[in-house]
């Protein structure tokens, strides 16, 4: 079964859109939405910095992410608004990682697939990744939810429950730094912001509990990754833009849906 | 009388390079209410940190009573309505919580018909008195409330203030309430603390009403401020320029 490429990419998509679920749930009530965008253009220059001293690229692409994830916590409250710090430190990480790679030269990286994902050429050990990854990230979530939540709603509420939210906080981007490994593949580094926030923004409009979000952002991820296949599929488009477009479709028809399902 | 609950000792707590607190000294015992007042920026919000564990002090040491039961209830809360939470699953963090342990909980807070409803669509009233019950679910021994009142009107700050004296009657807490609602909650204290970057004075209410320390902060005729306590207009002006200290509550 798994020698078929459609199945490997339906598994792929489907692994993935399980593992942002939990994680896109607190990047939207977070709003750290750009949070996600840095940690992924980060992983542009861990990629080119791997092959330019010939490391793994799987770990290359952890430790960068979370390097920029342990930067933007560390760096938070310094005088320059969240989106402001982001929007300098994301960019200029994706751009050093494209200029890094130029550089390069003797270029061994298809830009394109990591820039927008490949899904379909998605091998069997990339499908292990995947859910092994997405088992981990499953795991911590499980693991630190309450406690994450406490600290979402309040820091201070945190502590006098005997919660440190700083070290909650760091669990999330350990977690934020594995979802951009294993989410390349799928939709490319440029889109997967789109992958955590808008099944989590769908599902919002049907829930009454924090639970049921990441259930339903979990279940619309799903359905957008082998919709977007499938329409990929049909109308020859790019996989990845297409899951993403699927994932938007879901969200449009979800909050015009809200007014008939949810009632406070 | 026992131990104190909390205690800091002679802390100093600088925030980016700011001093907001310098020498601070206080105790919290058992069962007994303690009120810090202070203008805007005096560090009451900060102290009342440092008494939960959220600010380090940078010179100092503060105490709590191993395993301390902890009743915290902020400022404000802001809740993003991206989050979707209901009063029942709110109570239970981070511990999940039996229905009839809410309905108990939200009952002593005075609102028991909320269980089922979203935070977000909560009256500021309501939002406040289920944070209360959130805090008294764990059985504090000690409950601290930072501004509690903050966007209630007159009548519903002193009922929140009435339920805070009944919970502290029922559960045996001690209370460490700040606020600027000097002449709702003064009445009700056992004890004043005023502060304005260190400990102007403390002491009774009566005492710290005519401490002229206090009345160079607050004046000595604010809104009926005065008015609670009887003596009001026997206050002699007299030579006594330094801290006033009343330990005997």
């Amino acid at each position: 079964m798994l020698d078929d490429f459609m199945v490997r990419a339906a598994l792929a998509g489907i692994g993935v859109a399980i593992a942002a679920a939990p994680l896109g749930c607190f990047v939207v009530w977070r709003r750290m939405a750009y949070l996600g965008e840095a940690t992924a253009h980060a992983s542009v220059l861990g990629v080119a910095l791997a092959l330019a001293f010939s490391l793994p690229l799987l770990p290359a692409i952890i430790a960068s992410a979370l390097a920029m994830g342990v930067a933007v916590t560390l760096l938070r409250g310094n005088g320059f608004a969240m989106d402001t710090l982001l929007g300098v430190i994301a960019h200029t990480a994706l751009a050093a990682g494209l200029v890094t790679v130029a550089l390069l030269g003797d270029v061994r990286l298809d830009l394109n697939a990591f820039l927008f994902g490949d899904i379909l050429a998605v091998t069997k050990s990339d499908l292990a990744t995947i859910w092994v990854g997405g088992a981990f990230i499953l795991a911590v979530m499980i693991w630190r939810w309450s406690a994450l939540l406490v600290a979402t709603l309040n820091p201070d509420l945190a502590y006098a429950s005997g919660i440190d939210p700083k070290r909650e906080e760091m669990w999330l981007t350990l977690a934020m730094a594995l979802a951009v490994a294993v989410a390349i593949k799928v939709v490319g580094v440029l889109l997967i912001a789109a992958l955590l926030v808008i099944p989590a923004a769908g599902a919002r409009s049907l829930v009454k509990t924090p639970e049921s979000m990441a259930f339903f952002a979990a279940a619309i991820g799903s359905l957008a990754a082998l919709g977007g296949l499938g329409g990929a599929y049909l109308a020859d488009t790019p996989a990845g833009p297409s899951i993403v477009c699927a994932a938007a479709l879901i969200f449009v028809v979800t909050a015009l849906l809200a007014p008939l399902v949810r009632r406070d | 009388m026992n131990s104190p609950l909390i205690s800091l000792d002679n802390i100093s707590i600088r925030v980016d390079g700011r001093t907001i607190l310098k020498n601070v000294n206080a105790s919290v015992s058992e069962n007994e209410i303690v009120t810090i007042v202070g203008p805007n920026g005096s560090g009451k919000s900060t102290l009342l940190r440092a008494m939960i564990g959220a600010v380090s002090p940078a010179e100092g040491t503060v105490h709590r009573a191993p395993g301390l039961r902890i009743g915290y209830v902020p400022q404000k809360l802001a809740l993003d309505a991206a989050l979707p939470l209901t009063v029942q699953r709110f109570l239970g963090l981070p511990k999940r919580i039996p229905a009839r342990d809410a309905i108990n909980a939200l009952d002593l807070a005075g609102v028991p018909d909320l269980r089922n409803r979203q935070m977000t669509k909560l009256s500021g009233g309501q939002f406040q008195r289920v944070l209360l019950a959130r805090a008294l679910l764990e059985k504090p021994q000690i409950l601290l409330l930072d501004e509690a009142t903050q966007g209630l009107d007159q009548p519903g700050a002193a009922a929140f203030y009435q339920r805070i004296e009944q919970v502290r009657h029922d559960m045996g807490c001690a209370v460490v309430m700040v606020s600027h609602d000097l002449h709702v909650v003064m009445a009700a204290s056992d004890r004043v603390l005023c502060l304005n970057g260190h400990i102007c004075c403390e002491g009774s209410p009566r005492t710290v009403a005519d401490a002229p320390e206090y009345r160079a902060l607050f004046g000595s005729g604010t809104k009926g401020t005065m008015a609670l306590y009887q003596h009001q207009h026997s206050h002699s002006h007299d030579h006594d320029h330094h801290h006033a200290q009343d330990k005997t509550h």
